[in-house]
């Protein structure tokens, strides 16, 4: 999808988050001069696009006590890879579910899930039900935690420098 | 925030509206009416409480979620393994890399994992040649081939 100058404004002026009041598609449209219907549409066509995934709200995974993540590695059967990934990203407590390439001989590992859970041994239960379900497809896994945030730093609209 | 807050900090409703507002909202004049039936609150006080869901950081924001890829761009998942002893270094230099949108230290051997994101993808062998160049170690690329439908939500 293309998106135009207008779809861009609406972006921009909403990426840190919809205006707090009961019509806020109505607000958007003061703050840009365009018609509430107009910032609907737009909106719903980038939606049914893809580029907005949904308008929703962000829970702070820590603040509600999932305090622990890991990004757990599997080495799938090609074969069996985005049949069994599908299954994976499809579990309530998977957040995130990727196939990527390995790196032979450092990296084996071409399905990548991140697990979350309220501590390490909840991740690592987890982690056992996902190999559970993989069963013998996964030749090896691994799980990485997180120790520190090195750098995040909002996504930048591609043309905004 | 990375500490969790007290169990009495969010009520019934406060628990159902983060229930119901993961899963998105309908593009409509009054987007709040249907959660607002449900929970059997006028919508101005959806608003208000969402509001302070926010200012008590039980929710990190509230708007469009966007699908990097779809609006144009190349990412990739990067990681090094970066002898310990020069790993603030390291990190100096990768981080000052605007195309490094998040990075993060991981216990492995592979100890530095980071997103490259750039407008168009012969970037991304770019930037990593660069980042290659600078600190004398490999960056080793892990682009999605394939990315599966989330289930994910977070029960309040």
């Amino acid at each position: 999808m293309t998106l135009d100058a207008t779809d861009r404004r609406i972006l921009k002026a909403t990426a840190s988050g919809l205006p707090l009041t009961p019509h806020p598609f109505e607000e958007v449209g003061r703050w840009l001069f365009l018609p509430e219907n107009e910032v609907i549409a737009r909106m719903q066509a980038m939606q049914d696009d893809g580029v907005i995934r949904r308008v929703a709200l962000a829970p702070n995974h820590y603040a509600l006590g999932l305090a622990a993540n890991g990004m757990s590695v599997w080495d799938i059967d090609d074969t069996h890879a985005e049949a069994l990934g599908a299954q994976v990203g499809a579990l309530p407590f998977v957040s995130h579910c990727y196939l990527r390439p390995r790196a032979l001989p450092d990296w084996p590992y071409n399905l990548f899930a991140m697990l979350h859970g309220h501590s390490r041994e909840e991740v690592e239960a987890k982690r056992a039900e996902v190999a559970a379900l993989l069963g013998p497809a996964a030749r090896g896994s691994d799980v990485l935690y997180s120790t520190r945030i090195l750098k995040k730093s909002g996504m930048r609209l591609a043309g905004e420098g | 925030m990375r500490s969790t807050l007290p169990a009495e900090a969010l009520d019934a409703t406060d628990r159902l509206l983060i229930n119901r507002l993961q899963d998105g909202l309908p593009l409509t004049h009054a987007p709040f009416g249907p959660v607002a039936a449900e929970a059997g609150i006028p919508e101005a006080d959806i608003v208000a409480r969402i509001a302070h869901l926010r200012e008590i950081g039980a929710i990190t924001r509230f708007g469009p979620f966007l699908d990097a890829e779809a609006m144009g761009g190349a990412f990739c998942l990067c990681a090094m393994a970066v002898p310990p002893a020069r790993f603030d270094e390291v990190m100096t230099l990768v981080n000052a890399h605007p195309e490094v949108a998040h990075n993060y230290e991981r216990l492995h051997r592979l100890n530095m994992w980071f997103v490259l994101a750039c407008e168009r993808p012969e970037e991304i062998a770019e930037a990593a040649a660069r980042i290659e160049g600078e600190t004398g170690l490999t960056v080793l690329r892990f682009p999605k081939l394939k990315e599966f439908f989330i289930g994910f939500r977070v029960e309040a």
